[in-house]
C-alpha cells in the first residue's frame, strides 16, 4: 500500500496554521510573563473577549468587518491595561501563587461577562477572509488557515523587530531581567507593566478573531488557552523564541495525532510532549537558566 | 555650609524595614556640589540602606522613611518615585553592579537613556562612556552576563555616565575586584568627578582607597554617623586607621602579623 504523502502534507500545513496561532498567543503570554512575572491563565479568555468584541461590533453595531476588528483590538488593549491596573498591580509583591489565582478568577469573570451578554451559544464571525482555495504545490490549504498563518507570522515578525530595535523593547527586557535596576535607570516600571498587558491583550484579540473566523466563537473557546499554556511551558515561560518553536511544534503534532489517530488523541499528544520536554529540560526548550559568569 | 552649595542634604533620617527592623537611627550627611563624599562603615552599618533611601529604591524592599528629611538641590524628595528622581539627575549605581545580564553591553547603555526622558536637548553620549572605558567598546555587542566582574562594574558606571546625573550614589564599586583593578576604577571615578562636574556619594568598605579619592568622609555605625571630617584628616586619624583601615600603630605590619597568626591557627585546626 502506498503512503498518502499528499494527506500528510495537508495535515502538516493545517498544523502549521494552528501552530502559528499558538505561537502568536504564546507571544502575548510571554510578554506578560517577562515584564510582570505573572503566569496569566486568562490568556485564552482574553483572546475570547477580543473575538466577541469584534462579533458584537460587526453584528449589533453593523460596523464593516475591518473597522470592527480594529476597534475590537484597540478596545481589548484598553481592557488589558484596565485589568492590569485593577486586578494585577495591587497584587505586586504577593506570592506568585496568589497572583496566578487572580488570573484564574479573571478567566471565569470574563467567561461570565461573555455568557451574560451573548449567552453560551456558539456564534459565527462574519466572513472577512478571501475564500478562494489556496494550493501549495499539490496540497490544498483551507484559505482561512492560510491567511490566519500569514497574519500570525507577520505580527510575530513585527513583534520580534520591535523587541530588538525599539527602545521600548530594551525597557521591557531590562524590566524582565531586574526590576529594581530598571527603576534605577529611569525606566517607568509600572508603565512597562501596563504597556505589556495592553500589547498582549491586543495580540490576543487578533489571535481571537482569527481563531473565531476559522472555528467559530463560543464561551468555551478559552480552552484554546490550555494548549497555549502547554506551548509556553514547553518553550520556556520567558522565551519568545521558545513560544514560536513550541507553538509550531505542538500545532503540527496535534494535527498529526488528529489526522492519523483520531481527534481524541490530540490533547494526549500535546501532554505527552509536555511531559517529555519537562523531564529532559525542566526550564522548557529555551527557558533561561542563569548565564554563568566568567 | 549653606544649602545652596550642597547637592544633597540628609537630615536626621530614620528607616525601618518591614515595619519592624530599624536600620537608620538619625543619620545626617551632606554632599557639597562637585565633591566626592565617602560613606564608610562595617557590614550591616546601613550604608546601602542610606543610598536606597535617597534614591527611593527603599520602597521596593518594603522599607520606609519614618523620620527626617532629604533634600536634593534644595528640594525635598518626599514622595518622588525612583524613576522620576533618576530623570531629575540623581543616579544610583547599586551594590553588586546589577547589570542586565541577558542584554548586550550596548543595550545596557541604551536602558540608561530613559534617565534623559523629559530633559530637553539631552542626547545619549555613548562615545563618552567608551572613552572612559575602551574595554566596553570592544565588548559592546556581547552579553553583559559574560563580562568579568571588573567589566561589569565599568558598565554600571558607564550607565551612570549616559544618564548625565548631577549626583551619583556609588555603592561599593570595589566589591569583589582585584586590587589593581580597584585602583584603576577609582582613578576613573575621580576623573569623572573632576571632568564631568558630577558630585558623588561613595559607599565603601575599602576605606583607604575611598578616602584617597574623596574630599570628605563620614563613618557610620549602627545606623548613624559616628565621625566625619575631611578625607585627609580621617585617613590620618589614629582611631580611624586602627578600626576602619585595618592598620595599627605600625601601619601595615599589624594586619600582616594577624594574617600569619591566622594561618598558623588554621594549621592547628586542620
Ligand atoms: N530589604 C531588607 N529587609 C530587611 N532588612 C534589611 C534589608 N536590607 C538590609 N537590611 C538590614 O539592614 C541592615 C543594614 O543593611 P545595609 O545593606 O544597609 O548595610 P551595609 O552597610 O550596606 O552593609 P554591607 O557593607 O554589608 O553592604 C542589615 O542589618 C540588614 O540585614
Ligand atoms: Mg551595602
Amino acid at each position: 500500500m502506498d503512503f498518502d504523502w499528499l494527506f500528510l502534507t495537508e495535515i502538516v500545513f493545517a498544523g502549521l496554521g494552528a501552530g502559528g496561532l499558538y505561537a502568536l498567543t504564546g507571544l502575548a503570554f510571554v510578554m506578560i510573563y517577562k515584564a510582570t512575572r505573572v503566569v496569566n491563565l486568562a490568556i485564552g479568555e482574553m483572546l475570547m473577549i477580543g473575538a466577541y468584541l469584534c462579533f458584537g461590533l460587526a453584528t449589533a453595531m453593523n460596523l464593516p468587518m475591518w473597522l470592527a476588528i480594529l476597534v475590537a483590538v484597540i478596545g481589548s488593549g484598553m481592557a488589558g491595561a484596565l485589568l492590569e491596573r485593577v486586578a494585577i498591580r495591587p497584587m505586586l509583591g504577593e506570592s506568585p501563587i496568589s497572583v496566578f489565582m487572580v488570573t484564574v478568577g479573571l478567566a471565569s469573570i470574563l467567561v461570565g461577562v461573555v455568557e451574560l451578554i451573548w449567552t453560551s451559544e456558539p456564534r459565527r464571525l462574519p466572513e472577512f477572509m478571501p475564500s478562494a482555495p489556496v494550493m501549495i504545490g499539490e496540497a490544498f490549504v483551507p484559505p482561512k488557515v492560510f491567511y490566519g498563518f500569514l497574519v500570525a507570522a507577520t505580527l510575530i515578525a513585527v513583534a520580534l523587530a520591535v523587541f530588538r530595535f525599539w527602545r521600548g523593547g530594551v525597557a521591557l527586557r531590562a524590566t524582565a531581567s531586574d526590576q529594581q535596576a530598571a527603576y534605577s535607570m529611569g525606566i517607568n516600571v509600572p508603565r512597562v507593566f501596563s504597556l505589556s498587558w495592553t500589547v498582549a491583550a491586543m495580540i490576543a484579540a487578533i489571535a481571537g478573531v482569527i481563531v473565531g473566523a476559522v472555528g467559530g466563537i463560543s464561551s468555551t473557546m478559552g480552552v484554546f488557552g490550555l494548549s497555549v499554556l502547554v506551548v509556553v511551558i514547553v518553550g520556556g515561560l520567558d522565551s519568545v523564541l521558545g513560544a514560536l518553536v513550541a507553538g509550531l511544534l505542538i500545532g503540527v503534532v496535534e494535527s498529526l495525532a488528529g489526522g492519523f489517530l483520531g481527534g481524541e488523541y490530540k490533547l494526549l499528544a500535546t501532554f505527552m510532549i509536555l511531559i517529555v520536554v519537562l523531564l529532559v529540560r525542566p526550564y522548557g526548550l529555551f527557558g533561561t537558566h542563569e548565564i554563568e559568569r566568567l | 555650609m549653606s544649602a545652596a552649595e550642597s547637592v544633597l542634604e540628609v537630615n536626621n533620617i530614620e528607616v525601618i524595614y518591614n515595619k519592624a527592623v530599624q536600620v537608620l537611627r538619625g543619620l545626617s550627611l551632606s554632599v557639597p556640589r562637585g565633591q566626592i563624599v565617602a560613606l564608610l562603615g562595617s557590614n550591616g552599618a546601613g550604608k546601602s540602606t542610606t543610598l536606597k533611601t535617597v534614591s527611593g529604591l527603599l520602597g521596593l524592599e518594603n522599607g520606609e522613611l519614618t523620620r527626617g528629611e532629604i533634600r536634593f538641590e534644595g528640594k525635598p524628595l518626599a514622595a518622588s518615585k525612583p524613576h522620576e528622581l533618576v530623570r531629575a539627575g540623581l543616579f544610583h549605581v547599586m551594590e553588586g553592579r546589577r547589570v542586565f545580564e541577558d542584554l548586550t553591553v550596548e543595550e545596557n547603555l541604551v536602558s540608561a537613556t530613559y534617565a534623559l526622558t523629559g530633559r530637553s536637548g539631552a542626547k545619549a553620549d555613548y562615545e563618552l562612556v567608551y572613552e572612559y572605558f575602551p574595554r566596553l567598546y570592544e565588548r559592546r555587542n556581547g552579553l553583559a552576563g559574560y563580562l568579568s566582574g571588573g567589566e561589569q562594574q565599568m558598565l554600571a558606571i558607564g550607565r551612570a555616565l549616559i544618564a548625565r546625573p548631577r549626583l551619583i550614589l556609588l555603592d561599593e564599586p570595589s566589591l569583589g575586584l582585584a586590587p589593581l583593578l580597584v585602583e584603576n576604577i577609582f582613578q576613573i571615578i575621580a576623573r569623572i568627578n573632576a571632568e564631568q562636574k558630577v558630585s558623588m556619594l561613595l559607599v565603601e568598605q575599602n576605606a583607604s582607597v575611598a578616602l584617597a579619592v574623596a574630599h570628605y568622609g563620614y563613618i557610620m555605625e549602627n545606623g548613624k554617623v559616628v565621625t566625619d571630617g575631611p578625607a585627609e584628616r580621617l585617613a590620618a586619624d589614629q582611631d580611624v586607621r586602627e578600626f576602619y583601615l585595618g592598620m595599627g600603630g605600625h601601619g601595615e605590619m599589624k594586619s600582616f602579623r594577624d594574617i600569619k597568626h591566622y594561618k598558623r591557627r588554621k594549621r592547628w585546626l586542620s
